[in-house]
């Protein structure tokens, strides 16, 4: 590839506040640009609405600026997971919340919402989260469910429809080769989140992309306190090249495509980081608990005017 | 010109407002007029949420860089109101907070403090700019004090750079520890108003310790940091000084230069005579010069 720019990614979904800085540093080491944070569970409920504020204000606060220092811009979707959903009494006070947080700066989606275990209880809260998307003109980032997959992935569908919700304004996310067609044939992004080892490999990501093309359909590492790889997108573009898949076929799955679906929210550019000053920590964020003392500064030189 | 037009808060809203005309498109600044409109009259506090928030979407996030009419504008509006460093979405949103009425500072705290909570870095930064001109100022002592904890540079430096809110209102503790929290942090000493008309022998004290520290682990300390020692310095602060100037190669050794400047201590002169300042340049005070030499 001698003569060519080195490749760009962006990874529209990593749950950066599970992950450590090394993860941060690796993957703008392998270039990875920008990434969006979701608002998803912790592993465990919460059990107040305030632990959920605190949450949603780290991801445009704090987080937003961990991830600054190494140079990676960072985004997010703000929404009332599935699981969680399912605490009504507790639903009902973080429905509340939400208006707060969704119209702030970088908020790219309402997301991750959709359904679980397909409950009642979901759907009351998925078609709220629907309304608010509609209200504050946002995109919607939809989390579909690990079981029973292709039934809810068709119902979150219909019930988006039956709001009358634009699907090139909604992202499906954690495909497979079962829920694929669907989602394509009715208009949807199709987001394929790469696991390693289990549910989607690096392999059945290539032939997936050599079966359906590179139109609306793009990759994300969904890295959180789980067993994943934050690198999952720049190592599935290397072996889309090696396999054969095309350059361009690669770049429009691992970077324009998840670019062209979130940028629909006004929020997210490519100038932001085409633009953005190169890191000197020296300067804008010494001292920070990021930059532990004694610690050396990185200072990356722009060498391109 | 009525009475209304003449108090503090008129002042203020007409020159943000006007400063804010001349910046961002006429449908930008009508959106602001109905939000603030809409903020005025609200009985639920979601209206001025969604506003706060939205407003940055409108208006954009250029720099002001104010004329010096505006800058003199913002003085006359209010004392050693200091627009420099503030954006347009700032400006929007501390427009929005001037909507805000409240029969005490309690009241007031109360709508503010989900705003603080829930901020997003820049939401944070407009909330710090709009603390000298919020009714009831000792009501947002606690909330100064705990902003000026913070790690995130660019909002510590909201509230402790060109703003007076922190020298008016932070009790002596708290405000040593800002400026403690400011080396601490990479932070500039210069910019922060009453610098030297806050400083006190605890503070000396305080920073001397942390100097220790510095020297303890063989990191350079900032030049500005013997600012706040000079005037209060004992026996043990003038060895630091002496110190600094010996062992400090650049700009640490110019700052204990400087600060001997202001020391009274009998010990200070001879020093001072020793290690002349360099001629030409420092001038007399000239920290901010020093400051930038970091």
């Amino acid at each position: 590839m001698i003569g060519e720019p080195p490749m760009r990614f962006f990874d529209p979904h990593v749950h950066c506040t599970s992950r450590t800085t090394d993860d941060y540093e690796a993957m703008v080491k392998h270039g990875v640009v920008g990434l969006i944070e979701p608002a998803f569970w912790l592993g465990q409920p919460r059990t107040e609405a305030g632990s959920f504020q605190d949450y949603f204000a780290s991801l445009v606060g704090f987080e937003r600026f961990r991830a600054q220092q190494f140079g990676m811009q960072h985004y997010t979707a703000i929404g009332l997971n599935s699981k969680e959903a399912n605490n009504e009494a507790l639903a009902e006070q973080v429905m509340e919340l939400l208006p707060l947080f969704v119209c702030k700066e970088r908020v790219v989606a309402v997301g991750e919402i959709g359904f679980d275990d397909q409950t009642d209880a979901e759907e009351k809260y998925f078609r709220a989260q629907i309304e608010l998307a509609k209200e504050v003109d946002l995109p919607i980032m939809i989390h579909t469910p690990h079981r029973d997959k292709k039934r809810g992935t068709i119902r979150t569908m219909d019930v988006l429809e039956d709001h009358g919700f634009s699907p090139a304004r909604v992202v499906i996310d954690h495909n497979n080769e079962e829920t694929v067609k669907d989602v394509l044939d009715r208009g949807y992004w199709a987001a394929f989140t790469i696991y390693p080892g289990t549910k989607m490999g690096n392999e059945r990501m290539v032939e997936i992309v050599r079966l359906y093309g590179s139109e609306r359909i793009f990759i994300d590492s969904a890295a959180d306190w789980g067993k994943s790889d934050p690198l999952a997108v720049p190592k599935t573009a290397h072996v889309m090249l090696e396999r054969g898949i095309l350059r361009g076929d690669v770049e429009k799955v691992t970077y324009e495509n998840a670019i062209a679906a979130y940028s629909q929210s006004g929020q997210l550019s490519e100038a932001d980081w085409d633009s953005a000053s190169p890191v000197d920590q020296r300067t804008l964020y010494e001292g920070s608990s990021v930059l532990r003392g004694g610690q050396e500064p990185r200072v990356d030189d722009n060498i391109i005017e | 010109m009525s009475e209304e037009t003449e108090t503090p808060r008129a002042k203020q809203v007409a020159l943000l407002r006007t400063v804010l005309q001349n910046r961002i498109a006429p449908d930008a600044l009508a959106w602001i007029d109905a939000a603030r409109a809409k903020v005025a009259v609200a009985d639920e506090p979601r209206t001025l949420y969604m506003a706060f928030s939205a407003a940055g979407r409108r208006t954009g996030k250029e720099p002001l860089k104010p004329t010096p009419d505006e800058r003199a504008a913002a003085g006359a509006g209010r004392a050693d109101w200091d627009l420099s460093s503030w954006t347009v979405d700032q400006a929007a949103r501390v427009l929005l907070l001037l909507e805000l009425r409240a029969e005490s500072g309690d009241a007031l705290t109360a709508r503010l403090d989900p705003l603080f909570q829930s901020a997003d870095l820049g939401e944070l930064q407009a909330l710090c700019k709009s603390l000298p001109l919020l009714p009831f100022p000792e009501a947002h002592r606690a909330r100064c004090a705990d902003i000026v904890r913070t790690n995130i540079t660019s909002v510590f430096e909201a509230v402790a750079h060109e703003n007076p809110y922190p020298t008016e209102q932070l009790d002596e503790g708290a405000w040593n520890q800002m400026v403690l929290k400011a080396l601490f942090i990479g932070v500039k000493l210069y910019p922060i108003q009453g610098i030297d008309e806050r400083a006190n022998p605890e503070l000396a004290r305080i920073l001397c310790d942390y100097a220790h520290e510095r020297w303890a682990a063989g990191r350079k300390i900032s030049p500005e940091l013997w600012r706040c020692v000079g005037p209060f310095a004992d026996d043990g602060m003038l060895a630091d000084l002496e110190r600094a100037v010996s062992d400090d190669d650049g700009p640490g050794a110019l700052g204990a230069l400087l600060a001997l400047k202001t020391c009274p201590h009998d010990g200070a002169a001879p020093l001072r005579e020793a290690a002349p300042l360099p001629a030409g340049l420092l001038a007399d005070g000239d920290w901010k010069h020093l400051g930038d030499l970091q």
